[in-house]
């Protein structure tokens, strides 16, 4: 056994940066999963970026009606002033669909930071401790998963906001709401992921070593069952942007004094649609299209490299036995191949 | 005549996240028809990989070099697997060469009949009407023992039981009359008594049908059962060939030495039990127990007013200090049950169970707790028991950090380096995440983690079943070898008897929930008087080709009396 | 949406050897609270706000006469009382009366259900004929030219919001190529023909075969392609993903290598090994579809101004009458409570292992 070091498995310890999510997992895959994966994470990058530097960016603000020249005039076609035309409502297209980003963007963070702290503690409680209050929280989740979400999110739309919206008002309705729908999600997620790892031995040798409750939950199992997090959490993103623009379309979103909005520009784009001017919707809707394309690319992405059943290419090599055994002479080259 | 299979410098790569992995390399091998050569190796071997090459079922992802000739029964046709176009392949599968697999419940379709399935076999090679295709159906399943074949044709795979499913699965590749079948460890999932069934069907493949079989296998006992020839493969090369007798009798390589040296036989552990009963001091036999069973009877209650289901029913026993209690049971037995109920992982129902002074039926958390710090536990599956975030030197110092012996993992590296040390893992090993130890080298450490606070009673649930032979052995010394020095109390579970021959004192054989009998060694190995332990017995194949088929007689007049 | 990470978890999996009868009234049971936790979720939400009258005639009303209308609604009670009432209402099938157009719920349900159910109807052949068969495509030329293709189709018709593809496919077909109608179900002149139909079903399609003028039924027919189309290519998109993956994920099944070593074909192994087991799963997600299917019908609904249930529901919440929304909600609960029991005894008859 004296030479068990040098036998052990070579022990590659790569840089702290590449066992990050994603960036692991883009080294992993290959060919078309790698692909999708970086278009997606490409269009993710110019939303953020875009939602960033939107003062930067945008030629105009997003309540702006007039500049030094005058009022900019409704419905205007795309021209050298405004290069993708100007709404119904008199704004410049380019600068709403811009400034649109930063109000997705700050949705996305608030209802995603909002519904894993709850849904994973929610989750966390339900799976460890199993018996009557999990099979009430689970019920809960169930019937709201299955109900409609958009309907669910006008509901609280309205309770939350009366109906009402500044822009952090408007915001908090739409993220809390999302926030709500998301909930049973990470609980139904997170709750299968504890109840799996609480049976694995590494959870019942802590308990028979005589660990307590919030030692063993918070050591052991939390850590391992968080590993379908970042999935869920990029879809999960795309679907707020879609709610938020559902919510917008149906009249439940933000003023445009207050903010910009796609799914609000979209609504009152639907006349013009009618009377042949395309601009006004087409490019406010590219923006929802391009961003949950993006979102979704890298969540579907993350899913075929998470599942083994979708993968084509098994991960490495188990550690080899150290059986101390000789080999026949003349086969120990092809070892060190 | 011609071989049925001849395989010429085969050479087989994986691509992996790791780069290209080679698991078959230069391997030259062929299959005389109507014998059985055996393909054994542990894992890592490549044997699997090997078989699959056969019928030509790597994934996409495989390289493979080399030429593997497959020639029909009758000798008229023959081609190159490894060059066959889709076609080709698609004809020569079931017809030249069959597959039998490891696990029958996941290789019977769930949501077909299974009669269906085996038509479906029959039709992909020929013209048959639909009752002539029934009939053969109804006919090879008679021939495979599945009895009213009429009747049982139409039912779903899951109203067989597992040995009825391989029993099916063969009867899949038979009722083509193939040249070879190739057979990948066609009874590691399946009990031991049920085991000798289908090894006993799978020489009749050969006898009757006159089929070439290929048994894939890292069990010797099943080798010295069946296999007329033997190929030892290790780390992708074939180490050795020989017919069985002079394989088993005398083999020529290292490797296959100490793959023979490694395999437990009932027996052997006679000597060391006789030398640790005369080790013991006087009066050893009156101190109190370290564990008192009595009538015990542990039930897991049945969801949506399903009956509950009784996993044991009145079962005394007893563990006295120092001594190692064998406890021996195919699956459903009620083993691993008994052992989670002693840790306090499993509620007990009825009757009594003491463990170290405490009554654990109805017992609180707060009044076991204490209890628990003399209570070592060491899980089946070297996989999943460690928590894949911590290192190994954090898993080992957790019970000591629970129980107030060290502030945090830091503090108490020295006792870890001296657990590491006992159980032969270099201090260095504590560093490492369980993922970069090896099967054999995390259950080393999961005994250190055991014995972290000096316990007087261990629980070893199936401590070796994931683990290969030879890698098994060295497990099973350095359980011997520490027992010997810090004399703790044991319950060793197993469902291997040769296993729990080498390290019990006593041993006690489970069935069905109930205890059987129980006894020392010698009585209960030596000369079983519950008919189950001697069915149970003779069913286990040795690993010696000559005392096995004496052993198979026996068996056989056996069931014939049973039957 | 569905994640493809976690299936819901099928109640089939938990039967454990129970005959499929008492699965059945196990499964049934379930419903009521399911419907319960639904409805009271949607009564807690609205009423937390404060009552409807002042919600919709807040400001413009002179606060005695609010007092007095409040009072007359019976909304100053103790909410638990107010609770109770609309409990034993919807026992009794009572969904409450609009405060806008003062109709019972249940009527405007059976008036404007109908257009709904005939576009989901719609929308669920267009699903399931591109969906199921593209789905099995993509997963048979797994990771190749045609699964990549129908994969990001795939995520578009998903990324893409309803109302935008709406727009979008009225601009082209509607306005710029003028070949199909801008909005509604039909066109004036059949809409009055219609009316004259004896014990008028309210699915448009059959009324119109009932007159037999192919100029009604055309007219009708056209009508409904876009919307038809918007929702379905959504639904579509889901359905394709949701086959692929399990297709997919039996396809590397033991049983299917197992047939694969008789000699079994290709083609064959996708289309009765792999394709049989993983429908058991998908039947039951596509139940959970039904979730999307609605809320992805009032936007078209309000997009093609199709007067079916979900374009109601948008006039309602434009009239601030929380009473209809509180109705039309709850309604819609006791809906999909159904179809996903429905689908569960579906799923149930397709598993043998259920079934004996």
């Amino acid at each position: 056994m004296a030479d068990a070091t040098e036998l052990a498995p070579p022990t590659v310890r790569r840089s702290w940066w590449t066992r990050l999510p994603v960036v692991s997992q883009l080294r992993q895959s290959i060919g078309l999963q790698r692909g999708m994966l970086i278009a997606g994470l490409v269009l993710a990058a110019i939303f953020v970026l875009a939602a960033v530097f939107a003062p930067l960016l945008a030629p105009y603000g997003y309540s702006q009606l007039r500049d030094a020249a005058g009022t900019f005039g409704a419905q205007q076609p795309p021209s050298a002033e405004h290069l993708l035309g100007t709404t119904v409502g008199g704004y410049d297209v380019l600068s709403r669909v811009i400034w649109g980003s930063r109000t997705a963007l700050l949705v996305i963070v608030v209802a995603v930071t909002a519904s894993i702290l709850v849904g994973v503690l929610l989750g966390l409680i339900s799976g460890y401790f199993g018996g009557w209050l999990d099979r009430v929280l689970v019920m809960i989740a169930d019937a709201i998963y299955a109900f409609p979400s958009l309907l669910l999110a006008i509901v609280l739309a309205i309770v939350i906001s009366g109906g009402q919206s500044s822009m952090w008002g408007g915001i908090f309705a739409a993220a809390l709401s999302i926030t709500v729908i998301f909930i049973p999600q990470y609980l139904r997620v997170t709750r299968s992921e504890v109840i799996r790892i609480k049976s694995e031995a590494f959870v019942e040798s802590a308990r028979v070593i005589g660990a307590g409750h919030v030692r063993i939950m918070s050591r052991h199992v939390l850590r391992n069952s968080t590993r379908t997090l970042p999935l869920i959490l990029t879809l999960n993103a795309s679907e707020a942007i879609l709610t938020l623009a559902g919510l917008g379309f149906l009249g439940f979103g933000i003023e445009p004094t207050a903010a910009a909005e796609w799914g609000y520009d979209l609504n009152k784009s639907l006349s013009d649609v009618t009377a042949g001017i395309w601009w006004t919707s087409i490019f406010p809707g590219l923006a929802i299209v391009l961003v949950v394309l993006g979102l979704t690319l890298v969540g579907e992405s993350l899913n075929d490299l998470a599942d083994p059943r979708l993968r084509k290419r098994a991960a490495g090599p188990e550690p080899v036995e150290d059986l101390g055994v000789e080999l026949p002479a003349g086969q120990q080259e092809g070892e060190q191949r | 005549m011609k071989d049925v299979v001849e395989i010429t410098d085969l050479a087989v790569s994986f691509a992996t996240d790791a780069g290209q992995v080679q698991a078959v390399d230069g391997v030259t091998l062929s299959v005389h028809p109507g014998e059985v050569l055996a393909v054994v190796g542990e894992s890592g071997s490549g044997k699997t990989v090997t078989a699959k090459t056969i019928l030509g079922l790597l994934p996409e992802t495989a390289r493979v070099r080399g030429a593997v000739v497959l020639s029909s029964k009758d000798g008229t046709t023959e081609g190159d697997v490894a060059q066959m176009s889709a076609a080709r392949l698609r004809q020569v599968r079931g017809r030249d060469a069959a597959m039998v697999f490891q696990e029958p419940s996941t290789a019977l379709n769930p949501v077909y009949p299974v009669g269906w399935q085996i038509i479906e076999g029959l039709r992909a090679h020929g013209r048959y009407t639909r009752a002539e295709a029934r009939a053969e159906a109804i006919d090879v399943l008679r021939r495979v023992g599945i009895p009213d074949p009429e009747e049982r044709i139409d039912h779903y795979p899951h109203q067989f039981s597992g040995g009825q499913k391989q029993r099916i699965v063969i009867a899949q590749a038979l009722v083509l009359d193939p040249g070879v079948i190739v057979a990948d460890e066609p009874t590691t999932a399946l009990d031991v008594t049920v085991q000798a069934e289908i090894l006993d069907l799978l020489r009749r493949c050969r006898d009757e049908f006159g089929a070439a079989v290929v048994l894939i296998t890292h069990n010797m006992g099943v080798v010295a059962d069946l296999a007329d020839r033997v190929a030892v493969m290790y780390q992708g090369k074939l180490v050795e060939q020989a017919d069985v007798r002079t394989l088993f009798s005398a083999p020529k390589e290292p490797y296959t030495q100490q793959l023979l040296a490694a395999v437990p036989r009932i027996g052997e552990g006679l000597a060391r039990a006789h030398e640790r009963a005369a080790r013991r001091p006087e009066g050893w036999e009156e101190q109190a127990p370290v564990v008192r069973a009595r009538d015990l009877r542990i039930v897991y209650p049945g969801r949506f007013r399903q009956p509950d289901f009784v996993a044991v029913d009145g079962v005394s026993l007893s563990i006295r200090p120092g001594e190692v209690l064998g406890l021996v049971g195919e699956s459903g037995s009620g083993k691993t049950t008994i052992g989670r109920a002693m840790a306090g992982l499993t509620r007990v129902a009825g009757g009594s169970l003491e463990v170290l002074g405490v009554e654990l039926r109805g017992v609180r958390e707060r009044t076991f707790r204490p209890v628990r710090s003399k209570i070592g536990f060491v899980f089946q599956d070297p996989a999943t028991s460690f928590n894949p975030l911590l290192t190994i030197a954090e898993c080992v110092a957790e019970p000591l950090v629970v129980h107030g012996r060290a502030e945090n993992a830091a503090d108490a590296r020295g006792r870890v380096d001296e657990l590491l040390e006992a159980v032969q893992l270099p201090r260095a090993f504590g560093a490492r995440f369980p993922h970069e130890l090896s099967g054999g080298q995390r259950q080393r450490a999961s005994l250190a983690r055991a014995l972290a606070l000096d316990p007087e009673l261990l629980i070893a649930d199936e401590p070796t079943s994931a683990l290969d032979v030879s890698v098994q052995a060295r497990v099973l010394d350095l359980f011997d070898e520490l027992h010997r020095e810090l004399e703790f109390a044991a319950l060793f579970i197993s469902h291997d008897l040769a296993v729990v021959d080498m390290l019990a004192d006593r041993i006690a054989v489970l069935h069905r929930g109930r205890l059987v009998e129980e006894g020392t060694g010698d009585q209960v190995l030596g000369s079983p008087r519950e008919p189950y332990t001697q069915r149970l017995l003779a069913s286990l194949p040795v690993p010696d080709p000559v005392e096995q088929a004496e052993r198979r007689a026996q068996w056989q007049r056996l069931r014939g009396a049973g039957a | 949406m569905t994640t493809t990470v976690e299936q819901p978890a099928p109640e089939t999996t938990s039967k454990g050897g129970g005959s499929l009868g008492r699965y059945i009234a196990v499964r049934a049971l379930l419903i009521i609270p399911t419907v319960f936790i639904l409805v009271t979720t949607v009564f807690v939400l609205m009423r937390t706000t404060g009552d409807p009258i002042t919600a919709s005639q807040g400001g413009r009303l002179p606060p005695e006469q609010l007092a007095e209308r409040i009072h007359a609604a019976g909304y100053d009670r103790p909410i638990l009382v107010q609770y109770w009432d609309y409990l034993t209402g919807i026992l009794h099938g009572d969904f409450g009366t609009t405060l806008s157009d003062h109709r019972p719920v249940t009527e405007v349900l059976t008036t404007f259900g109908t257009a709904t159910l005939e576009l989901a109807i719609y929308a669920l052949i267009v699903a399931f004929l591109l969906g199921i068969p593209l789905g099995r495509l993509a997963a048979f030329h797994r990771d190749k030219a045609p699964d990549a293709v129908l994969r990001v189709l795939a995520i578009l018709a998903y990324a893409t919001p309803v109302f935008f593809a709406g727009l979008m496919l009225k601009l082209v077909f509607s306005v710029w190529l003028n070949v199909l109608p801008v909005a509604g179900r039909a066109s004036t002149r059949t809409e009055l023909t219609l009316q004259k139909v004896d014990n008028p079903t309210g699915i448009y399609l059959v009324d119109a075969l009932r007159t037999g003028d192919p100029a009604v039924i055309g007219d009708v027919l056209t009508h409904a392609v876009l919307p038809a189309l918007t929702l379905g290519l959504l639904t579509a998109g889901v359905f394709l993903r949701l086959v692929r993956t399990n297709v997919i994920s039996t396809f590397g099944a033991g049983y299917v290598e197992a047939a694969r070593s008789r000699g079994v074909a290709e083609r064959r192994l996708l289309r009765k090994h792999a394709y049989k087991p993983a429908l058991i799963p998908i039947v039951t997600v596509i139940g959970l579809q039904i979730a999307l299917l609605l809320g992805g019908a009032v936007l078209t609904e309000t997009t093609f101004e199709w007067k079916g249930l979900g374009f109601q529901l948008a006039q309602y919440l434009q009239a601030r009458d929380f009473v209809a929304v509180q109705g039309i909600v709850a309604v819609l609960a006791v809906i999909v409570a159904v179809t996903n029991f429905i689908v569960d005894i579906i799923a149930a008859l397709i598993d043998p292992r259920v079934r004996y």
